[in-house]
């Protein structure tokens, strides 16, 4: 039986937690017996033997769980084989995500994440302790949300070298952009609409800067194109200065603007408004994400998909623990 | 050098080849032709435009040759700029002078401003232009393209470069 912990149980957590109820039965077809027996969030936790269902119903409820011990005492109070790890997302230190991940692999426990900023601060380290210690670190939920990239590129481009990955990394970004080409309303009234809908934060920056789509950027530039890349070499310009006139201007060229992240193999790291054809497959509209992967043996293959999202997310999360535990 | 030769032809069997010999025996390279018989003039004759890569020194010599042979030319020009590209800038465009702006371009030599659409919404809110650079090539277009992010950098302008995947 596959003991898993989920640390970090707010909407994605919560998300996976409904997920592996929901599919209970596909999902013991696939990777056999599993049970969550620790959950943990930022103040509280519980384990042992619990019923997943009433701990979602709990934490709805008192905005907490049960018990008092903090998620790092989980290590030495349960025994699990797989660490779910949801918690928020710092991409300049990567806590508290990276000391959860790192206290899991040294223990010999995969470990399955949601979290870039672990790996955008930590990328080499992780993966040689997961190589080291024998365990898999799954990653797929901290790019691209449901569109597949990590596996993708992986697995069915196995024998590939990657030349070159850009698109959209950041729906917000994309929301903005897109409805300000549409509708030609501007930044500060698109924003509010945006936080109405819950696409973008109350504190919007992370999103706009461009500094999501760089950390995902760093992820996909370490673990695809092989480079040893850190946050600081990115070259990020957001889009706050973008103006709904500029969408006219751009489309007398046949042209749109969009947040492109860029990383190639000679190490060319940048995530800047572009403009991009409106005849390229890139210029999505909505919250969607889009890649285009290039590389030397399948030449260009584009990816378009949701970036996030409760189950979203938590749809990378299953595919990441399935293709670890599969038989 | 790239050049390209408009010349018109009578609508008749062999008048082609009686271009491309001469361009073939002075060691010129033939890129395309163009035959438009769409476009035949009042006088029945055709028009066909060729890009060819020819020594400098042998292009008179072509000309004189092709005149000899009874050829009408309508017109004949090097391409002197064959990269190209466009950028959007949004800032204070006019008001941290656009012709320097422009002039940075084109004063090197190897790169002009050959096209730039300007929207102002409001006199003190930032404007946006689509500018159109060529230059002598894809590497002189690199360079120009760098040239003016840097002095967009220091005039505060936004510049948002297109894709290079647009191919697709």
């Amino acid at each position: 039986m596959i003991r898993m912990a989920i640390f970090g149980f707010g909407t994605v957590g919560k998300g996976v937690a409904e997920v592996l109820l929901k599919k209970e039965r596909l999902l013991k077809n696939l990777i056999g017996d599993f049970k969550v027996v620790a959950i943990a969030d930022s103040k509280s936790s519980l384990y042992g033997d619990f019923d997943l269902r009433e701990a979602i119903e709990y934490k709805i409820k008192h905005g907490r769980l049960p018990r008092d011990e903090r998620a790092r005492d989980l290590f030495d109070i349960e025994s699990f084989d797989l660490l779910i790890e949801a918690t928020p997302t710092n991409v300049f230190d990567g806590e508290p995500g990276l000391g959860y991940i790192r206290e899991a692999l040294k223990r010999g426990i995969n470990v399955v994440t949601s979290n870039k900023g672990p790996l955008v601060v930590a990328f080499k380290e992780l993966n040689d302790l997961a190589e080291k210690k024998g365990v898999h670190l799954g990653y797929e939920a901290t790019v691209g949300g449901a569109m597949p990239v990590i596996k993708l590129v992986k697995k069915d481009l196995a024998g590939n070298q990657i030349i070159k990955i850009l698109g959209i990394l950041n729906g917000t970004c994309n929301y903005i952009l897109s409805r300000m080409e549409s509708e030609k309303i501007g930044y500060d009234q698109i924003i509010l609409e945006a936080q109405q809908l819950g696409i973008a934060e109350a504190d919007p920056s992370y999103d706009v800067e461009g500094i999501d789509a760089a950390a995902k950027l760093v992820i996909i530039a370490n673990s695809l194109l092989g480079l040893d890349a850190k946050f600081e070499d990115v070259r990020i310009t957001g889009i706050k200065n973008i103006t709904p006139e500029a969408f006219d201007v751009a489309l007398k060229k046949g042209y749109t603007i969009r947040l492109i992240a860029e990383a190639d193999e000679d190490g060319k790291l940048e995530v800047a408004p572009r403009l991009v054809k409106l005849t390229n497959p890139l210029a999505v509209y909505g919250t969607l994400n889009a890649l285009l992967i290039k590389a030397d043996l399948a030449k260009e293959l584009f990816v378009i998909g949701r970036g996030a999202g409760k189950y979203e997310t938590a749809s990378a999360i299953i595919s990441d623990i399935i293709d670890i535990y599969a038989r | 050098m790239i050049v390209t030769l408009v010349v018109e032809l009578e609508d008749k069997p062999g008048q082609l080849l009686r271009v491309i010999e001469p361009i073939s025996q002075l060691g010129g390279n033939i890129i395309s032709i163009v035959h438009d018989r769409n476009k035949i003039t009042p006088l029945n004759r055709v028009p066909v435009e060729f890009t060819l890569d020819i020594a400098p020194k042998r292009l008179e010599e072509l000309i004189e040759r092709l005149k000899q042979n009874g050829i009408y030319i309508r017109s004949y020009n090097e391409i002197r700029l064959s990269a190209s590209t466009s950028l959007l800038l949004i800032g204070h465009i006019i008001h941290t002078d656009l012709s320097d702006t422009i002039n940075r371009i084109d004063s090197t030599g190897f790169a002009e401003v050959v096209e730039i659409s300007i929207n102002m919404p409001n006199l003190n809110k930032p404007s946006t232009a689509i500018i159109t650079i060529s230059a002598k090539s894809e590497r002189h277009l690199k360079e120009a393209i760098k040239i003016l992010k840097d002095i967009c950098k220091d005039k505060k302008i936004l510049v948002i470069e297109p894709l290079n995947d647009d191919l697709i």
